[in-house]
């Protein structure tokens, strides 16, 4: 029954193609930015959070402002932090500890399969205990690195138990295992717990001289990232400006011209989260304008319809078609028109998702930025079209049963 | 009346339809009186704005009265509600129009399965009783032609078989052969006729054209919304 009215909706659509394809252009950009927004979101965590390189509140993280909001932290910034700042920020007062990190992306192979996935390290000697409990790292299997695992790697849970092995590797990867890092081979000396972070649970971590001598970070005498432990929390904000001042003067920029950012890990994260809100924002924004201009136009196409086909209208009811029976097929023809432009969004929405975590991926050399399109995402973004095409389908619906069939075979004569 | 050999299966009576037009009021009927008996075939002759159309869709539901009775079937229709009337013209109306009021945007068959998806017949059943009505129309080869693809005389015929999807009691042609030429207009004729004796089938037709009204059993005249005339043909 509703499969014979959905036919002759459809054909009543195909028979006015280039209408129906201009109507659904504000449904097709809007659903297409819902879908790559969603698909994205997920991704654009990822690298987000990936950029919160130190955790706890007596933390602050120095970087090189980068060109790109989503690359890894100090990767792309075209004036890198020089290694020698780690001692002069040491002498400052209230600093307890500052050390150089370095942060990149490396391919990780086992059993003949590879992934891309970022690489950090830690620092060794004495500060490798400091960072460890600052990191609150604890492994599930296998053990921590040590001064001498010049061969040695850690992994996050994601290689162990998470996802990540199963869309990549054959089994999970467990400590004793041997993996190729950039072509090089590593042992697996232990796999972090889950932290329910891709910061930590997707990072290959090795020590910081083995980057160098591995050539996973160039040689060039600069870190990526600086975390700076205080002694006196209270006074954070203050050794936080003592460090900007520092800076400033080191790498001889003016106040309020500031090429590098030195803040708290709750700063850091908050100032990625407007970042990304306004990125959402935007795309948002975009979404509804697009779908409430779909949405009217459907309903003018609609009107326009009910108009053209008044002759039509009169005739199906003359031959037993009740008012419901033409609610119904102007309200699926609608939907339709809603849907089939949904499922032209998705598919833009998908390709645009994936399309730009390819050009992330080559431009960053990492994966990032990851688009995640599930099945529910489209099946759900289908269901909305359709209703939303329906919603602004009713009025002409409701107009289209109400004509008097008199009247409407008389009309059109 | 009360001696007519068959019951009326349409009866009209002091039918007043007035159309409010702004300020003016159009009376298109002004106290009809018609009945039909079951199997009868009536011609409805009279001049243009003279009520016929308007007596026809009374009497097919496509709108109310608004004053006085209309049995169909033994039932007032008078007073219905849209749904019930939508009912009664798709199970026991089959109309046929000057225009042919074929969907353009569908082929012959399935302008003639279309009523019969109104009132839920299966896909199965309506497809072989659409390909039967077609034949008997002698239009089974032009089953998947779209109106447009069809001549003035294969539409009506088209049309004709449409009327009869769902079996209907009830047979309302308004002027179906005027759009056709004579000769086009009289194999459509045949049809009705065909439909009429072998059928049994209860036929109102509305004419301009006298040779066309000799058809029926009985020619009713219209003038200003009431009967002034009513004239037996013999059969
Ligand atoms: N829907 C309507 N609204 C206003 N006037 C109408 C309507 N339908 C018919 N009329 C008027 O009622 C009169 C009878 O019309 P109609 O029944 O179509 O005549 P016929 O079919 O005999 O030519 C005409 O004057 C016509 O203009
Ligand atoms: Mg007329």
């Amino acid at each position: 029954m509703i499969s014979d009215y959905i036919s002759l909706s459809v054909r009543s659509l195909l028979k006015r193609r280039l209408r129906t394809y201009l109507t659904m252009i504000g449904i097709f950009i809007g659903i297409a930015a819902v879908v790559s927004l969603i698909g994205l979101g997920e991704g654009l965590r990822v690298a987000i959070t990936s950029q919160f390189g130190f955790l706890g509140t007596d933390v602050l993280s120095v970087q090189a402002a980068n060109i790109n909001f989503a690359g890894a932290p100090g990767q792309g910034a075209p004036n890198p932090l020089q290694e020698d700042l780690v001692d002069k920020i040491n002498k400052i007062n209230n600093v307890d500890r500052a050390f150089g990190r370095y942060i990149g992306s490396a391919t990780i192979e086992f059993r003949d399969k590879q992934k891309i996935e970022f690489i950090v390290s830690i620092p060794g000697g004495e500060d490798r205990r400091i960072f460890e409990r600052m990191m609150n790292l604890k492994t599930q299997d296998g053990r921590l690195l040590t001064d001498q695992d010049t061969r040695g790697a850690l992994l996050g849970s994601n290689y162990h138990t998470g996802t990540t092995y199963g869309a990549t590797f054959d089994r999970p990867i467990n400590a004793g295992d041997k993996v190729l890092i950039n072509d090089k081979q590593f042992t697996v000396v232990g796999i972090l717990e889950n932290k329910g972070s891709f910061i930590f649970d997707d990072a290959i971590m090795m020590n910081n001289d083995v980057m160098i001598t591995e050539g996973i970070k160039a040689d060039d005498g600069t870190v990526n990232i600086i975390g700076v432990k205080v002694k006196d929390v209270d006074q954070i904000e203050q050794t936080r400006l003592d460090i900007e001042k520092l800076l400033r003067k080191e790498r001889d920029v003016k106040e309020g011209e500031e090429d590098f950012t030195v803040q708290t890990p709750q700063q850091a994260l908050e100032s990625l989260n407007s970042t990304l809100f306004a990125v959402q924002l935007f795309v948002t924004i975009i979404a509804v304008i697009s779908l409430v201009v779909g949405g009217i136009g459907i309903m003018n196409t609609m009107y326009t319809a009910v108009l053209e086909r008044t002759k039509e209208i009169g005739i199906m009811k003359s031959i037993g078609a009740r008012n419901s029976t033409i609610f119904t097929l102007f309200f699926i023809e609608s939907g339709m028109m809603g849907m089939i432009g949904g499922l032209i969004g998705i598919g833009l929405g998908m390709s645009f998702a994936y399309g730009l975590s390819y050009i992330a991926g080559l431009a960053l050399g990492s994966d990032l930025i990851r688009a995640s399109i599930s099945i529910w995402l489209v099946l759900g973004a289908l269901a909305f079209s359709f209703f939303f095409g329906t919603i602004f389908g009713v009025l002409p619906a409701i107009r289209a049963s109400k004509l008097n069939p008199v009247d409407s075979l008389r009309g059109a004569k | 009346m009360a001696k007519k050999p068959n019951k009326p299966i349409i009866e009209l009576k002091d039918v007043w339809k007035i159309y409010q037009m702004g300020e003016v009021k159009v009376v298109a009927l002004s106290g009809l009186d018609l009945a039909v008996s079951k199997g009868e075939f009536v011609s409805i002759m009279g001049p243009s704005g003279s009520g016929k159309s308007t007596a026809m869709n009374m009497i097919g539901c496509l709108d109310i009265p608004t004053k006085g009775t209309i049995f169909l079937d033994g039932k007032d229709i008078s007073q219905m509600n849209e749904s019930d009337l939508a009912q009664i013209r798709g199970q026991k109306i089959g109309f046929i129009f000057q225009q042919f009021n074929l969907i353009p945007t569908l082929t012959a068959l399935e302008n003639i399965m279309l009523p019969m998806i109104f009132q839920g017949m299966p896909r199965d059943e309506r497809m072989a009783k659409a390909k039967k009505l077609l034949k008997m129309v002698e239009l089974d080869e032009r089953m998947d032609h779209k109106p447009n693809e069809l001549s003035g005389g294969q539409q009506q015929r088209v049309a004709i078989a449409r009327s009869l999807s769902n079996d209907p009691e009830v047979i309302l042609a308004d002027e179906p052969t005027g759009n056709l030429d004579s000769k086009t207009g009289n194999t459509v004729m045949d049809f009705l006729k065909k439909l009429h004796k072998e059928e049994g089938k209860t036929i109102v037709m509305v004419t301009h054209d006298e040779d066309v009204a000799k058809n029926a059993d009985r020619i009713e005249y219209l003038k200003d919304g009431k009967i002034v005339k009513v004239l037996k043909s013999g059969r």
